[in-house]
């Protein structure tokens, strides 16, 4: 290869924000979203009351004590472990998406769509209903997170023809088996003669963050942490996916085996998160259509903007599940799905253009 | 780096695209493949950038059959323009040139000041610079050859392949694109459907039909009336230009006969 050609500059700048402040932005969002989430409740708190508390734990010297010790536990162990899980899971559910969408090469992938959330309902409906205790404490998780493997595989095998897997192809497969699978999960509840495990396991299938504790978010968050940073390593070869299997290939990548890799790696976090919070759609499909609307489609620079972005994104929707008709309390799955639904339909219509 | 196709083969069922191909392709050579639709051509490029594997004999790259060695190893070495590809991502130009540089980067690596110089010379060699932040999705057909000949580029491979990359270009980034692989002085295999194009810029042209190489050597060895007549089944004159002393081909535009 001869040299380079002295002088040769690239004209302009990226259009857009630059990233660095694209992610301060994000990081502010989520951190006022954080905040107004452990603030908003039955008993109200002031944001500075939030901070100066979280503060204290971290270091009794950073702020004085002026509040009682009920406040403390509201904040401690009622509020905060629930906004963190919703952080995670929507993080989580964001990048999962981004993953999927790069591994299918088809915009419109989401964990939701593939069928994945209904393998892990239905092991986790199988547990509930025939109150499995085979792994313990962790039944319902293993059993959620064995049901998305399950579900994952089968429809990746349904997707492939001929050594490909082509994307129209994907997509109906994943409708396809996420219908038999919720047919089987409703089919499993519906038989249950105990009312008591019937309504856990519709509200479970409904997708909610009730009742969050700080055992039920180590696990996922975890997890989550685990699989952004195995992305993030890989995010050269995933933008190869988007060329193409052939550019790929010729690119150095081994693509059905990197593929398959991904494909486990990305069950293994949906069927984490969807074992403790349900299913909970449409964030893994919008957050990363957002981003690369504002950054581009680098997953180098795309994943730690999805990765925020969906943080705050189910950290607010959380916030307004459960303070929208207090008491009650919405499935954040339905919030999610009222935010989602359109934007998906205004994603639809816009491409075809 | 020389590249050797040794007795390769491909077979799908009882057919065969590729039939006991044996071509050695010396350091710095450029060799242009050419024949009929369907002859194979693609098939057998495929063969050469690890896509499809040959279900008998060996390519051997500066010595390794590259089928054994990782693919990564041969992405450092040769680099693959193929025919335009395109998703629905929002890609720019940029990112796309920059996947070139994939091959040389491990994990969490970022872009360093000299990925970034070879980035953009690649940009500015074909005429793309002015695009880089633009949305490869809506480039003309042309352009996008033109930035994935940029991305090939910025592969600093020792040897490329190109399958027709210079269908989609006006004649002016036609022969800049193949004045710029021949430049580079790199070992490279080229498809061209255009003859003309194939005898003033390759150093010998291998001719395919039926899967099989029925003739191999110079332009003016290869490039006979009865060849064309054999191989394409067209009438042609072939002539050597006064300027630039290689073979050039006429059709008969009238005379072409159609046998089905």
């Amino acid at each position: 290869m001869s040299d380079l050609t002295a002088g040769a500059v690239l004209p302009a700048r990226r259009p857009g924000l630059p990233y660095a402040v694209v992610i301060v932005l994000l990081l502010a969002l989520l951190g006022a979203a954080g905040t107004a989430a452990i603030a908003a409740g039955s008993v109200a708190l002031p944001a500075e009351q939030v901070w100066s508390i979280l503060l204290h734990r971290i270091h009794p010297a950073l702020a004085d004590q002026t509040w009682t010790a009920v406040r403390e536990t509201i904040v401690m162990d009622v509020r905060l472990p629930r906004v963190l899980l919703a952080a995670v899971i929507g993080a989580g559910l964001s990048v999962c998406g981004m993953a999927l969408q790069a591994l299918v090469r088809n915009p419109l992938a989401d964990p939701m769509l593939l069928g994945v959330s209904s393998g892990a309902s239905v092991g986790a409906v199988t547990v509930v209903v025939f109150s499995l205790t085979v792994f313990g404490a962790f039944s319902l998780p293993i059993a959620a997170f064995l049901g998305a493997l399950a579900a994952l595989v089968a429809v990746y095998f349904l997707a492939r023809s001929g050594g490909r897997m082509t994307t129209v192809r994907l997509v109906l497969a994943g409708v396809a088996m996420a219908e038999v699978l919720s047919a089987v999960a409703s089919f499993l509840v519906v038989t249950s003669n105990d009312p008591h495990k019937t309504q856990s396991a519709v509200r479970w299938m409904l997708g909610g963050l009730a009742g969050t504790t700080w055992t039920t978010v180590w696990i996922p968050a975890a997890a989550v942490l685990a699989g952004t940073v195995v992305l993030l390593a890989v995010s050269r070869p995933l933008n190869l996916l988007l060329a193409g299997e052939e550019a790929a290939s010729s690119l150095g990548l081994d693509v059905h085996r990197f593929r398959a890799a991904l494909f486990v790696l990305v069950a293994m976090m949906i069927g984490t998160i969807v074992a403790v919070s349900g299913a909970i759609g449409f964030v893994g499909l919008i957050m990363p259509h957002v981003v690369r609307l504002l950054i581009g489609a680098d997953h180098r620079r795309a994943l730690p903007a999805t990765a925020l972005l969906g943080a705050a994104f189910l950290v607010m929707a959380d916030l307004v599940a459960r303070t929208l008709i207090t008491p009650e309390e919405i499935p954040v799955g339905i919030i999610t799905a009222l935010v989602g639904g359109p934007f998906f339909l205004w994603l639809m219509r816009r491409r075809s253009k | 780096m020389k590249l050797i196709v040794e007795d390769v083969s491909v077979q799908i069922g009882d057919r065969y695209l590729v039939s006991d191909v044996s071509l050695e392709v010396a350091d710095g050579e450029v060799l242009g493949v050419a024949g009929p639709n369907g002859a194979g051509k693609s098939t057998l490029l495929r063969t050469l950038y690890r896509v499809r594997r040959p279900t008998s004999g060996r390519v051997l790259l500066d010595g390794e059959d590259i089928w054994k060695m990782p693919a990564g190893w041969l992405a450092r070495r040769l680099a693959a323009v193929l025919q335009e590809s395109s998703g629905d991502f929002e890609l720019t130009v940029y990112d796309v040139v920059a996947m070139g540089r994939t091959p040389h980067k491990r994990a969490f690596d970022g872009d360093n000041a000299g990925d970034k110089a070879i980035i953009a010379d690649a940009l500015d060699r074909l005429d793309v610079a002015g695009l880089a932040y633009a949305p490869f999705d809506r480039l003309s057909g042309g352009e996008k050859q033109r930035v994935l000949i940029a991305r090939a580029l910025a592969q600093q491979p020792a040897t490329m392949v190109l399958d027709e990359p210079t269908n989609h270009l006006d004649l002016r980034h036609q022969l800049d694109a193949l004045n710029l692989v021949s430049a580079l002085g790199v070992t490279a295999v080229v498809a061209l459907h255009d003859l003309n194009m194939a005898a003033a810029f390759c150093d010998r042209i291998c001719v395919m039909d039926g899967g099989r190489v029925v003739a191999l050597g110079t332009p003016a060895e290869v490039l006979t009336p009865a060849l064309l007549s054999d191989v394409y089944r067209v009438e042609a004159d072939v002539a050597m230009h006064p300027k630039t002393g290689v073979p050039h081909v006429t059709l008969h535009t009238g005379g072409s006969r159609v046998t089905n």
